[in-house]
Formats: structure tokens, C-alpha cells, sequence
């Protein structure tokens, strides 16, 4: 698109316009076509797009299984009034969960570590849920473990209720139900390749099964630390972390190593020229998708943008490293 | 000067599983050599190939981030203890 050729309306209308409740405005998130950043790597007639997970109410696709595994909580009677929702998370679940309680009028406890990013810590705390600190050092495994000993606590269940979003199976059902079918629908059927960072791998393993049922010969690609010693928050170094329940790998047709340093630089590139401030999970979904577009001689391409980079403002992402405050 | 070094868990693969160290130094990049000494190609994982600290590595010292202090030249007195922070993983 040039300079004068601006679109009078958008092209796809994310959501309704009207909604009588916060929680109906999640999913139907838009679909963007990346046509500048991919200029002069992407052969001609392989397209590139970002699917905007940053549109749902919360802020990031994790709205989409914390949304369902709570439906399905009310729906068994796991979570009834009375009860708290708890769960380990490294932010972006933790957030959804803590709107979707105040939406819900449930209260909410989240366990993270205690270096998760300042706006994390203030967003959850303005939708009034509490947070419970684990070892910074520990990680997101030092989080879940001790999760754990807070439920061990709470033998009759009868106080908590705890979504499980590592061990839900409807945190990929919630990608099967919606992310894959809106995909499919905004590309008419024509996508060959979704690519997807993996954290919980819920968005990966529930999108990657609704495509294949629509057509096997889509590929399924998730991307992934390249080493236990990262700085992409929110993402999973599988081959050193506790795996996830729902994770099955050889559900996955490739799988892509991507360098911190490679997908911060990505960042700074997709907001330069495609005027989108996206936060690093993306900027290494982008890294691997482009790895893979590159060596296609045609096809399409869907990765998915988990949230914006306002959320990461205070983080290594952006200052502090280059001794002025700024990035260099 | 004695100085505690907390070792996260990603890491803990070079100092043989100790969760912390301990090491004499008076500077955060003196306590990252000697640290380097007793358990080799550590810090190369900590610090970039022209030995500064790695964009996405937080280092403290008692709590306070080194690169508001004064990064690797920031001073270390004795039962100072210095953390070596991951980035958070996973959802």
C-alpha cells in the first residue's frame, strides 16, 4: 500500500460493534496482511499474515482459554460462589483471568514470579485479584510448583478452583473452537502454514487441530526458545521445563529455535514498518514464520501476534541496556 | 569479600545444581570472572561476546537492578548478594 492509497473503512471489522458484557467482545479478532516487513524475503506470491490477538478485551490471546476453561469450571461445578480462581501464569492468562473474575464477580489469586513486569503487576491489581509472589529465580516452574502447595492446602477443594491452563485440555479447545475456525474463514480456506509460539502450546495444539481436520496438508509449525537461558517472556523452552500436559509434539510438523536477540530485533522492525508495537513472543513468531515463507514458492502464511508491547515497556525489551534509558 | 551469588535455575547446569555461590570480588564484573573460574562458560551465557551483559539478563545487587547501579563496575562490599534473574517462561 503506498502513502495516498489509505482505506476509507477497514477491511475486517474485529467483533461485534455492540455487546451487553466485556466477555462477549472476546475472539473475532482481525487478521493482518504484513506486507513490509517481509519486502525482499518473502518470495512474491507467498503471503504474510498476523492474526491481532492484542483486540481481545484483555489485551492477549490468552482471554480465549481463560474464557473457556472458566465456562467449563461454572459448567461441572468446579467453580461455583464461594470459591476463588487460582493459577499459576506468567502474566498474560493471569490478566485474563483476573478480568474475566471481575467480570464474573469471582475473586482471583495468581501465583508468579516476582519479576514479572510492573504493568502485569498493576493491570491484575486493578482488576482487584491478588498476587501471590514465587522465587524470581525459580521461574514459571517455580510459580506452578508453588501453585501446587496452595492447592495441597485446599485437599477437599472446596476453596479454590484452579483452571490448569498447562493441563486443561479446554485451553486448546478454545483455539479449536474459535482461533482456528476464524483463521480458517479470513483466509477463504487458503492458509498453508500457521505458525505459533508455544507457552502453555494450547494455541498451537488446539488451532493446528482445527486446521488439519479442515485440511492435512496444512502445516502446523511452533516456535520456541532457542535454550533454557532466554528473554522471551511467555514463551517455553520445552526440552528444560515442566511440560505441559496438553503439549504433544509430534502433533507439530516442524519446530523453530529462535534467539532472544533475534526476535527483540524483530520487534523493533515490525513496529517500524508495519506502525505495530507488538511484544516479543511475537517478534519471535515473526522471526519463525518468516524462515518459513522464505523458502515457499507460494502459499500463506498465519502466525499469531499474542499481544501488544505497551505491556513490556519496563522490560529488558525496551530500556535500560543501553546505559540512557532507551534501547540503541 | 565474600560475596553470595543466587544462581537460577536455568544456569544451575554449571555450578552442579548449587542454588547459590559464593565468590570474593569488589565489582559485579570481577564476581562474573571469578564466578567464570570456578564454573567455566558461565558467563559467557550471562555476557555478550564484547562482555556486556546480555540484553535480556538481569543481574541485582541486594534487590537493585546493576544497570541503574553502575552496571559491571558497580562496587560489592562484603555479605552484599548478588541474583542472576531469568526472563519468565510459559503462559
Amino acid at each position: 500500500m503506498d502513502q495516498n492509497a489509505v482505506p476509507v473503512a477497514p477491511a475486517v471489522t474485529p467483533g461485534p460493534v455492540r455487546a451487553p458484557n466485556v466477555l462477549d467482545l472476546i475472539g473475532r479478532t482481525p487478521l493482518l496482511q504484513l506486507t513490509r516487513v517481509t519486502k525482499g524475503i518473502v518470495p512474491e506470491r507467498v503471503r504474510v499474515f498476523a492474526k491481532l490477538e492484542g483486540f481481545n478485551p484483555g489485551g492477549s490471546v490468552k482471554d480465549r482459554p481463560a474464557l473457556r476453561m472458566i465456562q467449563e469450571g461454572l459448567r461441572r461445578g468446579a467453580l461455583r460462589p464461594g470459591r476463588t480462581i487460582i493459577d499459576s501464569t506468567s502474566g498474560n492468562t493471569g490478566i485474563a483471568l483476573a478480568m474475566i473474575g471481575a467480570a464474573l464477580r469471582y475473586p482471583v489469586e495468581l501465583v508468579m514470579p516476582s519479576n514479572v513486569s510492573t504493568e502485569r503487576k498493576k493491570v491484575i491489581a486493578a482488576y482487584g485479584a491478588k498476587i501471590i509472589y514465587s522465587d524470581p529465580l525459580e521461574g514459571s516452574d517455580g510459580a506452578i510448583r508453588l501453585c501446587r502447595r496452595i492447592l495441597a492446602d485446599d485437599p477437599e477443594g472446596t476453596r479454590y478452583f484452579k483452571p490448569d491452563q498447562y493441563n486443561n485440555e479446554a485451553n486448546p479447545l478454545a483455539h479449536y473452537e474459535s482461533t482456528g475456525p476464524e483463521i480458517w474463514r479470513q483466509t477463504a480456506g487458503s492458509i498453508t502454514h500457521f505458525v505459533a509460539a508455544i507457552g502453555t502450546s494450547g494455541t498451537v495444539m488446539g488451532t493446528g487441530r482445527y486446521l488439519k481436520e479442515r485440511r492435512a496438508d496444512i502445516q502446523i509449525v511452533a516456535v520456541e526458545p532457542d535454550d533454557a537461558w532466554h528473554g522471551l517472556e511467555g514463551l517455553k523452552h520445552m526440552a528444560s521445563s515442566i511440560v505441559p500436559g496438553i503439549y504433544h509434539e509430534d502433533r507439530l510438523d516442524r519446530k523453530i529455535s529462535v534467539s532472544t536477540e533475534a526476535a527483540y530485533d524483530m520487534v523493533y522492525r515490525i513496529a517500524e514498518t508495519e506502525g505495530l508495537l507488538v511484544g516479543q513472543s511475537s517478534g519471535a513468531a515473526l522471526v519463525g514464520a518468516l524462515a518459513v515463507a522464505r523458502e515457499l514458492d507460494e502459499g500463506t502464511v498465519v502466525l499469531i501476534f499474542c499481544d501488544w508491547g505497551e505491556r513490556y515497556l519496563s522490560t529488558r525489551l525496551w530500556t535500560g541496556w543501553t546505559g540512557d534509558g532507551g534501547r540503541a | 569479600m565474600p560475596i553470595q551469588i543466587r544462581v537460577p535455575t536455568p544456569l544451575r547446569k554449571f555450578t552442579n545444581g548449587a542454588e547459590s555461590v559464593t565468590v570474593d570480588a569488589t565489582t559485579v564484573g570481577a564476581l562474573l570472572d571469578q564466578l567464570d573460574k570456578l564454573h567455566p562458560g558461565i558467563k559467557e551465557r550471562i555476557c555478550d561476546d564484547n562482555g556486556r551483559v546480555r540484553r535480556f539478563v538481569n543481574i541485582y545487587v541486594n534487590g537493585d537492578d546493576i544497570r541503574f547501579l553502575q552496571n559491571l563496575e558497580s562496587p560489592l562490599k562484603s555479605g552484599d548478594e548478588v541474583s542472576i534473574v531469568p526472563a519468565i517462561a510459559g503462559g
